[in-house]
């Protein structure tokens, strides 16, 4: 989809996102924050991962995070749901707030946090369960009580997987396709119904075809979610996105703006040189 | 071959090299072939003397008869193997309710929860216990376990009692199970469980929901490795279960149906097919009597057994494979 029509850029943050229409024509205008990053510093031992990164990132917009190898894009999307947790030499610092409460204070729980924030993988990796199983284990794990399977069928329409799969739920969900898994994931993800959904270029591993789905897919979930993807394919971000920030080595934000002016006139030369191509 | 040509040396070796490949190969299937005879060379023994065996005592009054006394002094030998199977079975699966849970949970928080330095410290600790001498572990469960048993829960524990041999042919075997069934966990890629986290869920979901399901193959392989061990453990249980074939006390509960009380066989002593057969062995008895020929009958029994587990875990292993 293309943002071309609108030059409503800055600070929008009283536009509700009540006035939307549709993927396809979703207003560039900002909607509220849904996770904003302030001051942000991550450290792997020594190593500085991220550099004093400040964004706000609009709810129910697809934001795509963009730059090369080792610029901090995925260490970034991972303190959004605090996987980082899991890295024993990972050092965080600043703030990271979903839904205006800080994600590091002591008193989160990022078991919690992770229930309001799904994630998919830039490998697909589906449990060794059925099909069912791995939609519903979101939901198992969080003592849904409500109608599983309906919540299961759902699901896989909202990941555009149900019409391949609907006859053979009880299959293991390692026998699809790549890319059938890989929307099996975000089924999986979208199930327990969270805020946010994080992507870590969830197309890399997959062929075209199956990566175009994939795309299509991301542009309707924006109605619902807000999706945060990471990307190393700067077609897909420009074709998919509502905003784009763009990082560059040593973990700086360099520019985040709407995906049509990141692409059409960054104020960067840097961005510039490394959108076309010149060096990343 | 020539040194004028401009063509990549493509020429076919003869010669020595070939004849070094087939060497090599011929090598590696002779050490495999070795490995395999020994196995059928074992198996055909056991069968030759057995079958000698059974053209003197028929196979049911082997397999059915609840005394065993191959050798006893005023004469009347009796052949049924059904009190050294209560013993080898009581010795199996108590050993199997200590090993498999403990080595389970052991390797859950070896794989899962156990820091790297915890677990470097703690694998080589739990490899030195599997690799202490049967005799010794046997020996502890004389002179500490059942003393402490007896001093503490059972006052009428007799010194060499089964309960005491198979709680250490348990803990002998948690290594095994803990061992395997880490591998297995640890198999398991990392990206499975950061699914699980990017779900919401803890570690212990993360762990018993996705990490021991994926690794179940491998988890029960430990297990059926450390039955069959328990099951052919004999040091242990010669030295801490005393060497009597006792059968044990048939008794009657209300509308008279038949019960052993577990206490009348793991508080006395008793005896399993291996330490049968190592009393015979033991003995100074020649070849060609019946009780030599006994040796051989039980040790087909044994081979039966354990092989009937191995063709089970590998079933077992087979069906609830999750591949990932």
């Amino acid at each position: 989809m293309s943002n071309t029509s609108s030059d409503t850029t800055g600070d929008e943050s009283l536009i509700t996102t009540d006035v939307e229409t549709g993927s396809t024509d979703r207003s560039t205008a900002v909607g509220e924050t849904a996770v904003a990053a302030r001051d942000l510093d991550v450290f792997y031992g020594d190593e500085q991962a991220i550099d004093d990164v400040s964004i706000e990132i609009p709810e129910k917009r697809v934001t795509a995070l963009i730059g090369p190898s080792g610029c901090g894009k995925s260490t970034f999307l991972r303190c959004i749901n605090r996987m980082n947790d899991m890295i024993d030499v990972c050092r965080v610092e600043g703030d990271v707030e979903f839904g205006g409460k800080n994600v590091y204070d002591d008193d989160v729980d990022p078991v919690a946090l992770r229930r309001k924030i799904g994630m998919v993988f830039q490998k697909p990796n589906p449990f060794p369960k059925s099909i069912r199983d791995n939609v519903a284990y979101g939901l198992k794990i969080q003592g849904f009580d409500g109608d599983v399977d309906a919540r299961v069928e759902e699901s896989l329409k909202g990941a555009a997987l149900w019409d391949e799969v609907k006859d053979q739920l009880d299959s293991s969900g390692l026998d699809l396709s790549g890319g059938q898994q890989q929307r099996l994931c975000i089924a999986r993800a979208i199930a327990p119904d969270p805020e946010v959904i994080l992507m870590d270029e969830p197309t890399s591993a997959l062929d075209p075809v199956a990566a175009s789905k994939i795309e299509d897919l991301i542009d309707g979930l924006a109605e619902e979610y807000t999706v945060i993807i990471v990307t190393h394919n700067m077609q897909q971000a420009a074709r998919i996105s509502d905003r784009t920030a763009v990082f560059l080595t040593g973990g700086r934000l360099v520019e985040y703006d709407d995906t049509a002016k990141i692409f059409e006139d960054p104020e960067e030369q840097r961005v510039e040189d490394y959108i076309t191509g010149k060096f990343g | 071959m020539t040194d004028s040509t401009e063509s990549p040396d493509l020429q076919r070796r003869s010669g020595l090299r070939r004849l070094k490949e087939g060497t090599y190969g011929g090598f590696f299937a002779a050490c495999a072939a070795i490995t395999l005879l020994t196995t059928v060379a074992i198996f055909a023994t056991l069968l030759s003397d057995a079958v000698v065996f059974f053209a003197e005592i028929p196979i049911v009054e082997f397999l059915t008869g609840t005394n065993w006394s191959p050798n006893p002094a005023g004469g009347g030998q009796s052949f049924g193997i059904i009190p050294l199977l209560i013993g080898t079975l009581v010795v199996t699966i108590t050993a199997a309710f200590i090993a498999l849970p403990t080595g389970t949970l052991t390797a859950i928080y070896l794989s899962e929860y156990a820091t790297p330095n915890a677990r470097s410290i703690l694998k080589p600790l739990l490899e030195i216990l599997a690799g202490i001498p049967t005799v010794v572990y046997g020996y502890f469960a004389l002179v500490y376990i059942t003393p402490a048993l007896k001093a503490t829960l059972f006052p009428e524990m007799s010194t060499f009692n089964a309960l005491s041999a198979s709680i250490m042919v348990g803990i002998m075997t948690i290594p095994m199970v803990s061992s395997i069934s880490e591998d297995a966990m640890s198999a398991v890629p990392d990206e499975l469980r950061q699914a699980g986290y990017g779900l919401g869920a803890t570690k212990f979901e993360v762990s018993t929901g996705i990490v021991v399901p994926a690794s179940i193959s491998g988890i029960a392989s430990s297990y059926i490795l450390a039955v069959s061990r328990a099951v052919g453990e004999t040091m242990i249980v010669v030295v801490a279960m005393g060497a009597q074939a006792r059968m044990p006390a048939v008794r009657e509960a209300p509308l008279g149906i038949p019960y052993i009380n577990p206490a009348d066989v793991l508080l006395e002593s008793g005896m399993t097919i291996t330490v049968a057969m190592v009393q015979i062995a033991g003995g100074d008895l020649t070849g060609g009597t019946i009780p030599y020929d006994s040796m051989f009958a039980l040790g087909l029994a044994l081979f039966v057994v354990t092989l009937a587990m191995n063709v089970l875990s590998d079933i077992i292993a087979e069906r609830y494979r999750e591949e990932y």
